[in-house]
């Protein structure tokens, strides 16, 4: 019994470079083995099975971070705002036209017959129905942003944009505008600021997400190579993706993952305080929002051992039917004829002023171009590891064309009618003489909007339920996502990693916050955004590589 | 007294699995009954198999191999999940049901004090399931 059982087991052993053909698709032929290079061990009794390099340098380097960060809050403070205004004010030409290269990208190949190639080979079948591949879809890019910024953007831009442009002593431009606002013209300025808010959440953070989705499908459903990162640079280093220029690239995504996050988790965790406090009056301090990551990390984490059917996608669900009731509260309660109007103008509106507001040279604006579109584009590339590989995961069987015109077009539209639903009720009662939305704080605006509608009580309490539970979600299958790419590809490894991964989310969000706030959350999603951004345009090129080399069904 | 074993295996950690796989193979010729393979994979590579269709083939090669000689032959089942740490209990009771095994023979770990957090997989199927489950320590 036992020879027979080693000598199959050697037969059987993971496939060595001979991949098995799969109906109508090109993998690739490499002798890399998915886990090769891991360290598996149950010595603690806990079992553990990482990639070595990856996992113990990006967890070294986060810890270290998280110290240091929370030993010397008042050294790192302005070193993080500094960085992040050097980064934008620098490079914000490169975030923007990085940004224009996806989307153009995107339309490219919805339209050129590569559209035909199907992911996961000629006759693989979609794994889920339009209906929940669709909610997955939107569920993943945004939740707590929407939340955050639906009402404060609009109102934001609507009253710079009113208040036109000023000039600072040394003709730099001190206002916020977008672009040559429009002073004293109300109409023209909810016009601009709707256009901007949707330039900010419409196609261009969804052709980001695309690209790394569709990169990340083709390359481990087609080419057959791991679900990590480093996969997509196999047709530019060939071989040598498994070495340390794998290893760099994965640790990097590790990274924009582990910041993007912790920024969302920090703006969620501000928010739920804002709302606490309103309803309950509870105090907003440092104290408060240690105390709510820590709980919500601690649900995130029940979460996280239910796994992605039981915890993640039940939650998502949830999360979805409250976020479509609290969004037609917001319509049918709101000024509904306006929204209704509002929605097909603000798309013409953004159509119309989109090659102005993604141009990303000699701008005029730079107050807005570079403190509100580059951070954006940065904290959308800094998210999209996470949100590209969820996609990736749940998008099999779909043909290019198929997915990349659901990516694009279904969230944005989502996106862009939760804009305008809550934009447009918080600018008329703006215009109708409420000033108390606009000059609450941002986390706070969102209530005031609310608290102007009736059943105040329970929509707030709505909207902060909401709030908590997309920020469990977002930990959550932002740890299984950092896991896989750590544990070199394998998404079977051990819970006890993704609980870790967990853990760590909560600890960078609550050691940013204590050490500098929001804006340190935003300084290290920027900083990390900016390499993840290089290793996307390579991500453009080995799109077009891949799909080139793959048979295209008629 | 048995007519169907079932067997669950992980292709990627069989050396842990020696002892069971042999203990399942003695009870099958012991009371004459079918051994069934089960295995569970992703819609992604895995380090075993590149796609889901070189997984089926491996398991079938590998039920081929590891057939009791006492006349059955033995079968495999694959079952596909999205995240098979967290479902592999739930999947192999569902098993169990859809194969109409009246016996599982299944390898596990130690008991350790994490498990009361996170139960191995092989007590969950144990307390939830109505057929005996054999529990075979390393």
């Amino acid at each position: 019994m036992e020879k027979e059982n080693s000598s199959d087991s050697e037969e059987l052993s993971p496939a060595v470079g001979i991949p098995a053909p799969e109906g109508a698709a090109n993998l690739i032929d490499t002798d890399y083995q998915i886990g090769q290079d891991n360290y598996s061990t149950s010595k603690f009794g806990i079992a553990v099975d990482i990639h070595g390099a990856v996992f113990s340098f990006s967890s070294m380097v986060i810890l270290a971070f998280v110290i240091l960060t929370l030993a010397l809050p008042e050294q790192t403070g302005p070193l993080f705002e500094s960085m992040r205004s050097w980064l934008t004010s620098n490079l914000s030409w490169f975030f923007l036209l990085a940004g224009n290269i996806f989307v153009l990208l995107c339309l490219f190949l919805i339209f050129s017959p590569l559209g035909r190639v199907r992911i996961g080979g000629g006759d693989a079948a979609p794994d889920f129905s339009y209906i929940s591949w669709f909610a997955m879809l939107f569920a993943a890019g945004m939740g707590v942003g929407l939340m955050f910024y639906g009402v404060s953007e609009p109102l934001t831009h609507y009253a710079t944009s009113l208040g036109g442009t000023t000039m600072g002593e040394n003709g730099v431009r001190t206002d916020w505008a977008p672009l040559g606002a429009a002073a004293d013209n109300p109409e023209g300025a909810v016009r601009l600021g709707m256009a901007a808010t949707i330039f900010h959440w419409g196609l261009h953070p969804w052709a980001i997400y695309a690209i790394v989705a569709l990169s990340l499908a083709i390359f481990s459903y087609n080419k057959g190579l791991p679900l990590t990162v480093r996969s997509i640079f196999y047709p530019l280093l060939g071989e040598r993706v498994w070495g340390w220029p794998g290893h760099v690239i994965d640790i990097l995504a590790v990274f924009a993952t582990l910041f993007g996050l912790a920024t969302s988790l920090g703006v969620g965790a501000k928010q739920a305080a804002a709302g606490l406090h309103y309803l309950f009056d509870l105090p907003t301090g440092d104290t408060t929002l240690v105390l709510l990551i820590a709980a919500i990390t601690a649900v995130a984490l029940f979460s996280i051992v239910a796994g992605v059917d039981k915890g993640v996608k039940r939650l998502s669900e949830i999360n979805m039917v409250l976020a479509f009731l609290l969004l037609m509260f917001v319509v049918f309660v709101g000024p509904t004829l306006l929204i209704a109007t509002g929605f097909f103008k603000n798309i013409g509106g953004y159509l119309m002023e989109l090659p102005f507001l993604s141009n990303p040279f000699g701008r005029e604006d730079a107050n807005f171009s570079q403190g509100w579109t580059a951070f954006y584009w940065a904290w959308w590339i800094s998210w999209s590891p996470f949100v590209g590989m969820f996609i990736a995961r749940v998008s099999r069987g779909r043909s290019v064309r198929e997915f990349l015109i659901a990516v694009l077009l279904v969230p944005s539209s989502v996106s862009v009618f939760w804009m305008t639903a809550f934009g447009t009720t918080a600018i008329d009662q703006l215009m109708n003489g409420f000033e108390g939305a606009k000059n609450a704080d941002l986390p706070l605006q969102m209530f005031q909007m609310l608290g102007q509608l009736p059943l105040t009580e329970i929509t707030s309490f709505i909207g902060i339920v909401l709030v908590i539970v997309f920020f469990v979600t977002s930990s959550d299958s932002g740890s299984l996502v950092i896991d896989t790419i750590t544990a070199g590809g394998k998404i079977d490894a051990p819970k006890p990693q993704r609980v870790f991964w967990g853990v760590i989310e909560g600890a960078i969000a609550i050691a940013l916050l204590l050490g500098g706030g929001l804006g340190a959350l935003q300084a290290m999603a920027v900083s990390t955004g900016l390499p993840f951004t290089l290793v996307l345009l390579v991500g453009c090129y080995a799109i077009v590589q891949g799909l080139m080399s793959e048979p295209r069904p008629k | 007294m048995y007519n169907k074993i079932m067997v669950p295996v992980d292709l990627a950690h069989l050396d842990a699995l020696e002892k069971a796989l042999t203990v399942a193979a003695d009870m099958a010729r012991h009371y004459n009954a079918a051994l069934c393979y089960v295995g569970v994979t992703t819609s992604q590579p895995s380090a075993v198999a590149r796609t889901p269709e070189e997984y089926r083939k491996k398991l079938l090669a590998f039920a081929q191999g590891h057939a009791p000689d006492n006349g059955h032959e033995a079968t495999a089942s694959v079952y596909m999940s999205n995240d098979p740490v967290a479902d592999l209990d739930d999947i192999l009771l569902e098993a169990i049901k859809e194969l109409d095994a009246d016996l599982v023979v299944m390898g596990t770990h130690l008991p350790h004090h994490i498990d009361a957090i996170m139960p191995a997989t092989g007590s969950k199927v144990a307390s939830h399931s109505e057929v005996s489950v054999f529990l075979v320590r390393p």
